[in-house]
């Protein structure tokens, strides 16, 4: 094929006191994977938008083969022949995987949709990515991975030439990414032209042929994947040298530093074993291991969301068992997961969402002054950089890094002594991860303590005092801090093969 | 850019009033006699003020994601305590209460409605039950307890110092008015002032980050069921003052729907979370407003119902965000 699959040229948008994109010119071939990168607000999603028909660009030009085109719609851009799977996954998980599938167009005949007819085109359009499964099963019968693959099958129309997927992977461990992989891989060699989006650095390395870098509503550059070290690329999309990042592990100065949460041999019954270990002031434990390794429920343990049902723990000289209005009374945070289903309180204020576990340990009856409350925002907006003009916003419409700064605030707010954080760096962009790792840093070296777990384990072994491995809902080992990640993970594996 | 809740009920009311004034120019006129005001207008917040005090029950209630069915049956079951306690009739169930004056006979009956808030309460905060059908059980059931109180009878009495709640006036005000910005006062000053407030709207925002942050989600709701049920019993009482009897069968019925349309009214949403107690109140002498315009326009009362619907929906879409978007667009 002569010519790119698909040119952007000149797209500006343009939002009231905002532009988004600034003249940004994008090119995808036929046969690639082209990796669309930039720190949250760089232009991702708005240009991902004009390209398959959610905004209208107010200056630019689309071609598609060739051809000047206008997606007007979502629904548009897929009958041009431009697919798109996000990385929220609206499907219905009740309803079969082929119906799934096929929803919005069902195959119909003279009697209805036409059923079997409707499983077939199920089983091509997942064979295409090499899943082979049962399509009369409930879509909620298999595991994320799978239903994600069901997303991209749906947005997979037989015409489709190119596939837009937006941060695909964010709910997917390694092995479900490698899955994921060899079906992009696949269709690539079919000629179809994937964009893709992610916050991962290995995964983006490991899958792009291409990169474009965006940064602030304008292209930095397009480059060949294989030709950017990661360093390059990463100063590339924040626009500064990170050649200052810190590379060694904190280590902890075992003088001054108090007995803050100890587990003993501590398992939930039918979901984690052997949690053993000690957190001192001053201290981050590291959670390594997959995802579904027991990572979250060992911090549900802690946070007395799912209690001791063998052996002894204590928390600040307090035994469990303890629930989590307790902990929270002694001196402990949670950072959860899950930030928006468990997190943050969508409709309230940046400042109610800051002020509210402060709040919560004093009780109702004495209630925070509106005065106080507009310092403490101001003040924890300023400490931890919270990208806002006014702390009555709602805090739904700030982006993910912001909100993870506030959930941090909120519980700084507390001056809390153990700060349990499950993937704090999910989802949000490479600026604020660094800015999240230097803020645990300087908290832990002024006494705080921390459990950390994050599925980058470069993050965990960077940040890290020790390390709890984690495997099968277990821990099989600790380690000092200062290891690589390739000890991890040769802990990890080894032990699976013995 | 954020609007008030209390736009489009102001709105409204503004809008009837003025219509009532081009039909009827003597409308707004309000006469002074034997030390109180006479007028429609006072007449209008009288007639609402049974609603109005459902409604802050209601507002609260809503605010944490539920709903309340049960008030009317509150209403009367409250209604039917204090004219049973007043009359002791043959075979009524508290016979033995020792309670004999007015007072202590309207802390009794308020108390029975606090009981039945508090049953509430506990289904919905510790036995985890879904609300609306938490409530539907004593919906139900409390009015069937309302007649077992009075032996299916209409009890109806004539004790000139209780008829006051529903008839007399202080200050120049009908007294209902009174109760009802008191308790809507109170109630304000209750959410404002303390954090009770914040925290019933982070229950209802998001129950999990409640549970989260150490908000006790269950005593809270415990608590908002109790005072949506002290607000039905005190509705109650104001209800079988005004005709003197107690009527299980009737008093209250279907109000639990007016406060509930009230709340709507009122801008808070039904999915919980942020709430606006005065907007519950204005909704509330909206829907009296028209009411009543209704019924001195001679139109007949089949038709205030359905005209009361299109209300609704009108000032429902007007506050839907699809349309405030479209609106912008």
């Amino acid at each position: 094929m002569s010519g790119p699959l698909l040119q952007l040229s000149g797209i500006v948008k343009r939002f009231p006191g905002v532009v988004a994109l600034d003249r940004v010119d994008f090119e995808l071939r036929a046969g690639e994977v082209h990796t669309l990168m930039g720190e949250n607000g760089a232009g991702k999603s708005s240009l991902l938008k004009v390209l398959t028909g959610v905004y209208k660009p107010d200056e630019g030009r689309i071609e598609l083969a060739g051809q000047v085109i206008q997606p007007s719609s979502p629904a548009h851009a897929a009958e041009l022949g431009i697919g798109a799977v996000y990385q929220e996954v609206n499907l219905a998980p009740n309803l079969s995987v082929a119906e799934n599938v096929c929803l919005g167009r069902e195959p119909r005949g003279k009697f209805g949709i036409q059923w079997k007819q409707m499983a077939n085109r199920a089983e091509i359009a997942l064979g295409r990515l090499g899943v082979n499964i049962d399509v009369h099963r409930p879509l909620s019968a298999y595991s994320i991975a799978i239903q994600q693959l069901v997303a991209i099958a749906r947005g997979l129309d037989v015409s489709a030439k190119v596939l837009v997927l937006d941060e695909p992977t964010s709910s997917l461990d390694a092995s479900e990414v490698e899955s994921l992989f060899v079906a992009m891989k696949r269709l690539r060699d079919e000629g179809m032209g994937l964009v893709f989006v992610s916050h991962f650095l290995q995964q983006v390395e490991d899958i792009s042929d291409r990169i474009t870098i965006l940064r602030n509503g304008k292209l930095v550059g397009a480059y060949e994947a294989k030709d950017l070290s990661r360093k390059e690329l990463v100063s590339l999309m924040i626009g500064r040298d990170f050649s200052d990042l810190q590379t060694t592990a904190p280590v902890l100065s075992e003088t001054q530093s108090s007995e803050v949460l100890s587990f003993k041999n501590v398992s939930h019954k039918g979901s984690v074993s052997g949690l053993d270990f000690t957190v001192r002031s001053g201290d981050v434990l590291g959670i390594a291991g997959l995802l579904g390794s027991g990572r979250t429920e060992a911090i549900r343990i802690c946070f007395g969301f799912d209690s001791v049902s063998d052996g002894s723990a204590t928390f600040n000289g307090v035994s469990y068992p303890l629930n989590p209005k307790k902990v929270i009374k002694h001196g402990m945070g949670h950072c959860p997961e899950d930030r928006k289903a468990d997190g943050i309180f969508p409709n309230l204020s940046i400042a109610e969402n800051i002020a509210i576990v402060k709040q919560a340990k004093r009780g109702w009856f004495r209630p925070i002054g509106s005065k106080e409350l507009r310092n403490l925002a101001d003040e924890s907006i300023r400490d931890l950089k919270v990208a806002t003009p006014d702390s009555r916003k709602k805090i739904g419409e700030l982006s993910g890094g912001n909100q993870q700064k506030v959930l941090l605030a909120r519980w700084l707010a507390a001056n809390p002594k153990l700060m349990l954080l499950d993937e704090p760096t999910r989802g949000i962009d490479v600026g604020a991860k660094f800015e999240i790792a230097e803020l645990i840093e300087r908290l832990r070296q002024s006494g705080m303590a921390f459990i950390f777990v994050s599925s980058e384990l470069t993050e965990v072994v960077h940040s890290s005092t020790q390390i709890a491995v984690m495997r099968d809902r277990e821990q099989i080992a600790m380690m000092p801090g200062g290891v690589t990640k390739d000890d991890v993970l040769a802990k990890i594996s080894e032990e699976k093969a013995g | 850019m954020r609007k008030s809740p209390l736009l489009w009920p102001l709105i409204l009311i503004g809008a009837i009033l003025l219509l009532n004034l081009v039909l009827d120019p003597g409308f707004f006129h309000i006469t002074f006699r034997d030390g109180r005001f006479y007028g429609s207008l006072i007449d209008i917040l009288n007639r609402a003020a049974p609603v109005m005090l459902l409604s802050v029950g209601m507002t609260l209630v809503i605010a944490t994601g539920g709903v309340d069915l049960s008030v009317g049956a509150i209403m009367a079951i409250a209604g039917s305590v204090a004219a049973g306690l007043m009359v002791r009739p043959k075979g009524f169930l508290l016979a033995s209460l020792p309670v004999h004056t007015i007072p202590t006979i309207v802390l009794a009956a308020v108390a029975i409605a606090a009981l039945c808030g508090l049953f509430n309460g506990l289904l919905i905060g510790y036995a985890k039950l879904q609300p609306i059908v938490a409530t539907l059980i004593l919906m139900v059931s409390g009015r069937g307890l309302a007649q077992l109180l009075t032996d299916g009878q209409i009890i109806t009495f004539n004790d000139p110092a209780f008829a006051a709640i529903g008839t007399g006036a202080s200050l120049t005000l009908p007294n209902p008015i009174w109760i009802a910005l008191c308790v809507a006062l109170v109630a304000g000053l209750l959410v404002r002032k303390t954090a009770f407030g914040l925290f019933t709207e982070a229950v209802g925002d998001n129950p999990r980050a409640a549970d989260g942050v150490g908000i006790d989600s269950r005593s809270i709701k415990l608590a908002i069921y109790t005072i949506s049920g002290v607000c039905a019993g005190i509705a109650g009482l104001i209800a079988a003052a005004d005709i003197k009897a107690a009527d299980a069968n009737n008093a209250g019925a279907m109000l639990e729907l007016d406060a509930i349309l009230s709340v709507a009214l009122g801008g808070t949403s039904m999915a919980g979370g942020r709430f606006s107690l005065a907007g519950s109140l204005l909704g509330a002498i909206l829907m009296q407003a028209v009411t009543t315009t209704i019924l001195t326009r001679g139109v007949p009362t089949e038709a205030t119902l359905i005209l009361k619907a299109l209300l609704v929906v009108g000032v429902c879409l007007a506050q839907s965000p699809t349309w405030a978007k479209r609106r912008v667009a």
